[in-house]
């Protein structure tokens, strides 16, 4: 939270008057919430997480049928209500990290840690889209479609992976160049009509998002995409060749779609901070105006912001067909697009926050199916949980009501209305 | 009606935009507040006014403690304040305006628009505005739109009137008939609290000066000041108000605009068929009041807006259908009018700003990595060539001062070989201590034979910068003076009247005027 405390400037003067209101206040307030929700502190991270979870908790008492019973005689025997609120949170919660993390009741290390390993292979996919997410967040874009840009990248990935046949590496490598292109392709579409035509890409992208999820339903039903002889809406299995390999063994479904995760968040640090295409797209983000004028493409820079983030969207579908699913399904994307939307907003649009964010999240989907399998509380609860985080990092100022920090940066009204 | 402020202390987290200040306004005063942008003032009149409840201190009329909940508080107590930004609504007329947020209702609940009206022309009358009351606002020059806020005021009878920058937006004959009104009001009773940075209207008209400085009163001063000394008060050390600059090195006419017109999105021309040129070595001002097409003149050059047709040729090379690209890369340096919307991304760092043109290009990129150490080692020159008062080339550009983002701005279109430097507003919001060093940098490009275009429309500083100064009035240019010019003179051209016709119109008037003395 420290970096966005007010500090007076340099020379010791008073801060400048408010910017005079040229421009519509609405834009500009729009732009400053945007960038805010987008990419503001870490702490009001954490705490909305706190926050959630204990939310979460009350839900769970309130659930809980032990708690109800000891509720209706809660005045006898108060000591008995409070127990029972706590078995049924600290029961569930606790179930909940060893479903995630590691289980400790497990006879077998190796059992144990196979919790982490499969909430690291769950947030393959959602770390790699939702660094895409992030760098139409950066640029200023509201990427909602990389749904529809997984579920391109996984059908042409897949293809790659399925239908040629290549030797090892290097049909792992096209397949995964196939992912990335279509990905990048399909977004794109969206950048291009932006620049060209205004049209707003939450719009198209969300418009494209069910073109991409019954063009590939149509994918399957061509004799191109199903098994011989079968009519199935399911493709051949990704041959061996094409498959990411295992990283610990048979046992553990972890593959090397976490390092390629790994790679594309350093890939995106750098971009984004090292490159001169990141120096444009944030600038194109943060002020369009400003980088007009200093010569910048604004509209070229739409083109390549969501080319950039579909790509990503697209190496997330490919390493989700090529890692885990092994064959396409039409549902093969489940909800990684939409999922990444929210982890981009956790990981604050950096990618070292996005691939912790990215961990949390799948740990708490990984987690709550432990949790409902073994205590017996809805993993819906898991979704409330999920949704609260966003909800709270939506509204910072929310966040900082209920803890009472310091609000980022004095508002001056200057001239306002009588 | 005395209205007193006393201990006034109002902070914005660590920062206190008022510390302590004691202010007194007397029956039938003027009072200036004096002071830089961001030294707090309007600040201690959002307070007086409602807008903002202070940390401690109390605001006290005609000695009795008094506490404003909001503006609607203010008003009744009889405070009015006009903002430098116009509450009016462009549609309705100037009745409607008055009327809006007390109407009278006549039996029914039907708005009783002639007692409205009546007012208008009662109070119009009595201070000679010459409103008519069923004008349509947006139909209005700014000057009179300026007086209906005025009566807006007097309507509600205040007795105590905040103007705040209310000559920013003037002409400087407006500028003279609304110190006329801020005197007749004074005879009639009226205390006004005059809210401005420029210190030959102080000197016009107040009764009595004080100075705020960082947000506390640093010294009160009478009006008999010399502008010097109160330049110095304001900034807290001595400065020297005139620009010394050696007469310029005219070399061969670089810069030629032919028939240049742009059009706005409704078809009407905003630039009409200007035609000017600039010499190697030669400051052109463009002075005109804001809104007259200096500001599409520049951005049409710089290649932001289409222009419709004419040519823009430097160097022989025409420029005209440019992206803004490749007009900053055929040798155009470009200060936009307002910085914080086009000329900073201020959320970015100092030296990310200063390289914001020059970002994808040697030494500053390899291939499209970014050369960070050389961004760096850039920021850290530019900031002592120019004085940047920053904590370091990594502090964000938003942080720092009007005066120090304006020179982050000039230092990067200054800091590469230019064939022509164009600066709107250069000093705009700008510290005076800053304006000197800026006008400075501006005349030694001038020297290294640079043509330059400044577009101001501050008066004084056209006169101190140009070598000559063209006046632009609803798109066309009125005509290209000597600095000489006298003041009468520019104001009128700035109003539309031809040269020949403006130097007559001013000699009648001295002629006339000493005739009666």
């Amino acid at each position: 939270m420290t970096d966005q405390q007010p500090v007076p400037p340099a020379t010791g003067e008073p801060a400048p008057e408010a910017p005079r209101a040229a421009k519509p206040a609405s834009d500009a307030r729009w732009a400053a919430t945007f960038r805010e929700i987008t990419t503001g502190p870490f702490g009001v991270t954490v705490l909305a997480f706190v926050l959630a979870l204990v939310i979460g908790g009350l839900l769970i008492i309130v659930t809980d049928p032990d708690v109800t019973a000891a509720a209706s005689y809660l005045f006898a025997k108060p000591a008995d209500f409070f127990g029972a609120a706590w078995s049924a949170v600290s029961d569930a919660y606790s179930a909940m990290f060893r479903g995630a993390v590691f289980n400790y009741e497990a006879p077998t290390f190796a059992r144990g840690i196979r919790s982490l390993t499969e909430t690291m292979t769950v947030s393959t996919p959602l770390i790699i889209a939702a660094l895409g997410v992030a760098v139409g967040f950066r640029a200023g874009l509201f990427n909602i479609g990389a749904q529809g840009q997984v579920l391109m990248g996984a059908a042409i990935g897949g293809y790659v992976g399925f239908a040629w046949s290549l030797p090892p590496v290097l049909h792992l490598l096209l397949a995964l160049l196939g992912g990335v292109l279509a990905g990048g392709f399909w977004a794109g579409i969206a950048g291009f009509l932006k620049a060209r035509t205004g049209a707003h890409e939450v719009i198209v992208t969300i418009m494209l998002n069910y073109v991409a999820l019954y063009l590939v339903a149509w994918f399957l039903t061509t004799s191109a995409f199903t098994r011989p002889g079968s009519n199935q809406p399911k493709s051949p299995g990704v041959k061996d060749t094409a498959q990411l390999p295992l990283l610990l063994g048979d046992q553990f479904r972890l593959n090397a779609g976490f390092l390629v995760a790994i790679l594309a968040a350093v890939f995106v640090w750098w971009l984004m901070s090292r490159s001169t295409w990141g120096f444009r797209f944030r600038a194109v983000g943060s002020n369009p105006q400003a980088a007009r004028t200093a010569g910048m493409g604004v509209a070229s820079s739409f083109v390549l912001v969501m080319v950039v983030s579909g790509a990503l969207a697209g190496l997330a579908g490919a390493v989700q067909i090529l890692g885990t699913e092994k064959a396409l399904t039409g549902g093969i994307a489940g909800s990684i697009g939409f999922d990444a939307i929210t982890v981009a907003l956790l990981g604050r649009s950096k990618p070292l926050g996005i691939f912790f964010a990215g961990l949390l999240y799948a740990g708490l989907n990984v987690g709550g199916r432990a949790m409902e399998a073994s205590t017996g509380t809805s993993i819906n609860i898991v979704l409330v949980i999920q949704s609260l985080v966003v909800l709270f990092i939506a509204a910072p100022p929310l966040v900082r009501a209920i803890f009472r920090l310091p609000a980022p940066n004095p508002v001056v009204v200057k001239g306002a209305s009588a | 009606m005395k209205l007193e402020l006393r201990g006034i202390t109002k902070s914005f987290g660590p920062l206190v935009a008022n510390d302590h200040i004691d202010l007194v306004i007397e029956p039938g005063q003027i009072h200036a507040l004096l002071g830089e942008n961001g030294a707090g003032k309007s600040t201690l009149m959002n307070v007086l006014f409602g807008l903002y409840q202070a940390d401690s201190g109390a605001i006290l009329l005609d000695d009795e403690e008094r506490a404003f909940r909001g503006p609607g508080d203010a008003l009744a107590a009889g405070i009015g304040m006009v903002h430098q930004h116009f509450m009016l609504v462009p549609v309705f007329t100037v009745a409607e305006n008055v009327m809006l947020g007390h109407e009278d209702v006549k039996a029914g609940g039907f708005l009783d628009l002639e007692a409205a009206r009546a007012r208008v022309r009662d109070l119009s009358a009595r201070f000679g505005f010459g409103l008519d009351p069923d004008a349509v606002v947006e139909d209005l020059p700014v000057g009179v739109q300026q007086r209906v806020e005025i009566v807006k005021a007097l309507a509600r009878e205040a007795k105590v009137l905040i103007l705040d920058e209310p000559t920013a937006v003037l002409t400087p004959q407006e500028t003279d008939e609304l110190i006329e009104i801020m005197r007749q009001l004074k005879a009639s009773g009226t205390s006004i609290v005059f809210i401005t940075h420029k210190l030959r209207e102080v000197k016009a008209v107040a009764d009595v000066i004080t100075v705020i400085r960082r947000g506390a009163v640093v010294g009160k001063a009478e009006p008999t000041a010399s502008e010097t000394e109160l330049a110095s008060l304001m900034v807290g050390r001595s400065v020297s108000l005139g620009l010394d600059k050696a007469p310029a090195k005219l070399g061969d006419e670089t810069f030629v605009v032919t028939d240049l017109t742009v059009l706005a999105p409704n078809g009407q021309a905003v630039v009409d068929r200007v035609s000017f040129s600039v010499a190697q070595g030669e400051i052109l001002a463009v002075a005109g009041v804001q809104g007259n097409g200096q500001t599409e003149l520049t951005e049409a050059i710089l290649g932001l807006i289409p222009s419709a047709e004419g040519s823009i040729e430097l160097h022989g090379k025409e420029l005209r259908g440019l992206s803004p690209d490749a007009a900053l890369d055929a040798g155009i340096g470009f200060v936009p009018e307002d910085r914080k919307v086009d000329g900073l991304v201020l959320d970015f760092t100092v030296a990310e700003n200063l390289v914001l043109d020059l970002y994808d290009k040697s030494p500053y990129a390899r291939g499209i990595a970014l050369n960070l150490p050389e961004i760096r080692r850039n920021a850290e020159h530019r900031i002592t060539e120019f004085d940047i008062r920053t904590q370091g080339p990594g502090q964000e550009v938003g942080r720092l001062s009007g005066g120090n983002q304006q020179k982050v701005v000039l230092a990067r279109e200054l800091s590469r070989p230019l064939k022509l430097f164009i600066a709107s507003q250069p000093t705009r919001g700008v510290d005076v201590g800053s304006i000197e060093f800026l006008h400075r940098r501006i005349v030694q490009e001038r020297d290294n034979g640079t043509p330059v275009i400044i577009v101001s429309t501050e008066l004084d500083e056209v006169v101190e910068l140009a070598d000559r100064i063209a006046v632009m009035y609803r798109g066309r240019i009125v005509g290209f003076v000597p600095p000489t010019t006298s003041r009468e003179v520019l104001g009128l051209m700035m109003a539309g009247v031809p040269y020949d016709e403006a130097t007559a119109q001013v000699t009648d008037q001295t002629d006339t005027t000493g005739a009666t003395q």
